[in-house]
């Protein structure tokens, strides 16, 4: 009994050193996030003290128009991509499966773009469709005569930043679903196939009911990622035309540092968590039903 | 049961399909490849070419940009900067996690998968709600005499451990799960001691995975550039935020912000032949094996 709790007090000592570090650098700064929300403070405005103001933050985001358009964007943004990406990525997956000459080549510098810092993939994509000289432009105006300029029209700015999340993170969902599909069992495919099942029927029953947990656990991780994408599309678009490409993470990036408005922007990146995080719980409770419904 | 063997028959179907595989990922590898290969491209023209119209082939290479950006004490400072924040972070957020991930494995400590599990919640909130607070607390509570933790690399290496050392523990715990607990077990009855099992019987055994962790905690690190954009002002600048540093409301310098994209982003891409095999379960957290 007397060796048992002195070996746990070891296993804690162990885990102090990070716990101490993640108090500091996660906890504490969380609640200040939560203090803060509560007050409005902008050093740059003329009172510029901390004044105390309740829950007057909250209601006023309530009524903030550029708020609630940069959340709808963010939406819509992670919504397309992460849809693209699932689709692509299951598609390419698939072709993955069997072994072909080259296959370990192709597929390492498939997933080159996963480790390029996301202020990089922004630079870029910019270069790729700057007005001038970025290929895509002038190909598009040499060839078609089709005039595209991502400082001006906001469904083309749209169409590239989509293109670019797609570009960097179709690699991981491919590879994730790879995994998936090549751990699952053989018997039941095969099964079905004596069963006289065409392609469509196993996939629709065997093969994507099968790949629920890994694709719930790759679609979670991309919805969190894109609903805070900052760099890139700082870098890329820096919001534009106008705020159309203006999403949350960057709404409150500007808010914080540029504007310095510093309790507004607490109260902002706090309803966004808590908005993650209602998301993510939605999308959990959602996947486990359905596969409880699919497990016997 | 007996496997049969079957004739393989030409089938055009299967050819057909084979020659789908490769038309496919020959785009694939184009559009992944072409925009770095852009990058490249645009990093080898001089101030006046690079307004040239795109050409696929590069006619001349102009050198002067990466001489110019290594010559350049910014760049280089900055470079350093990046080397040694995110060198210091991957091994302390290792040997941390490292510790963290045997005591969550080996002890049976309450509530402690709890609290590790909050903090990877960290990873949903917008990195702009930590901003403020650690800028704060950096300039205002950090601070002894003239020194202040705000814009040094120590700074930037405690806040990286924020998202690298959770990062780390979940993935080490995942490794170290797999090594039976009887290894401790047996060492310990033959009077080694804690810190002798973890350094000579387990690590050795968890080396790859000390690898792989050390490798996708440095790109991270190396990556980053939200908090090392806000939390540093001149002497703790890292290479991502002198990239953002070109793009000027009095013009940009297309040759030289291409060449220190490039540069920036060589050093993940080497690394990355290194750990390809485990990226899947790396960025999953463990949560999907390859």
């Amino acid at each position: 009994m007397k060796s048992k709790r002195n070996s746990n007090r070891v296993g804690w000592w162990l885990l102090s050193p990070s716990l101490v570090l993640l108090v500091l650098v996660g906890i504490v700064p969380f609640l200040y996030v939560i203090f803060l929300g509560f007050h409005e403070w902008n050093v740059f405005s003329a009172e510029r003290g901390r004044t105390f103001v309740g829950f007057a933050n909250y209601a006023d985001l309530v009524f903030d128009q550029p708020f609630i358009a940069a959340i709808g964007r963010s939406i819509l943004f992670t919504v397309v991509v992460v849809g693209v990406e699932l689709v692509l990525g299951f598609l390419l997956a698939q072709s993955l499966i069997k072994d072909f000459r080259g296959k370990a080549i192709f597929r390492t510098l498939y997933i080159l773009p996963l480790v390029v810092a996301p202020i990089a993939v922004g630079a870029t994509w910019r270069l790729m469709t700057v007005q001038g000289f970025g290929p895509v432009p002038h190909f598009l105006k040499e060839v078609f005569g089709y005039d595209f300029n991502i400082g001006v029209n906001s469904g083309q700015a749209w169409f590239t930043v989509v293109l670019m999340d797609v570009w960097h993170w179709t690699p991981f969902v491919t590879l994730t679903l790879l995994a998936g599909i090549l751990a699952m069992p053989r018997d039941p495919i095969e099964a079905a196939q004596v069963d006289g099942a065409n392609k469509w029927q196993i996939y629709r029953h065997i093969t994507i009911p099968a790949l629920m947990p890994i694709i719930f656990i790759t679609m979670f991780i991309r919805i969190m990622d894109s609903l805070k994408v900052v760099e890139e599309v700082y870098m890329l678009t820096n919001g534009g035309p106008a705020s159309d490409t203006t999403f949350i993470g960057l709404h409150i990036f500007r808010t914080v540092i540029q504007k310095t408005d510093w309790g507004y922007g607490s109260s902002m990146s706090l309803l966004v968590l808590y908005f993650t995080i209602v998301v993510s719980w939605l999308l959990h409770t959602t996947v486990t039903n359905k596969m409880q419904q699919v497990k016997p | 049961m007996t496997k049969v063997k079957r004739r393989t028959r030409f089938s055009w179907r299967t050819q057909l399909g084979n020659v789908g595989t490769y038309v496919l990922w020959t785009f694939m590898t184009l559009f992944t490849l072409g925009p770095i290969y852009w990058l490249f491209s645009v990093s080898s023209r001089s101030p006046v070419q690079v307004f040239d119209k795109p050409t696929i082939l590069i006619e001349s290479f102009y050198w002067e940009n990466y001489l110019k950006v290594f010559n350049d004490r910014v760049v280089r400072d900055y470079l350093i900067n990046s080397l040694v924040v995110s060198t210091t972070n991957a091994v302390l957020v290792t040997v941390l996690g490292f510790f963290a991930a045997y005591a969550l494995t080996r002890f049976k400590l309450a509530g402690a998968s709890n609290i590790f599990f909050w903090t990877i919640t960290n990873r949903m909130g917008p990195p702009a709600a930590f901003i403020l607070p650690l800028f704060l607390i950096m300039t205002q509570v950090a601070v002894f005499g003239d020194w202040m933790l705000f814009d040094t690399r120590t700074g930037l290496i405690l806040i990286y451990t924020l998202f690298n050392l959770p990062f780390a523990i979940w993935l080490l715990k995942g490794i170290l799960e797999g090594i039976p607990i009887e290894l401790d077990e047996a060492a310990l009855i033959d009077r080694a001691n804690r810190f002798q099992v973890m350094t000579r019987i387990i690590a050795p055994l968890a080396a790859p995975g000390l690898a792989i962790t050390f490798i996708l905690t440095w790109i991270f690190a190396w990556n980053e550039y939200l908090f090392a954009a806000t939390l540093s002002s001149a002497n703790a600048r890292t290479i991502t935020t002198r990239l953002a540093e070109y793009v000027t409301t009095t013009g940009t310098n297309y040759g030289e912000l291409a060449a220190v994209a490039f540069i920036a982003t060589l050093p993940a891409i080497i690394f990355l032949v290194f750990v390809q095999r485990y990226i899947v379960t790396g960025l999953t957290f463990g949560a999907v094996k390859d």
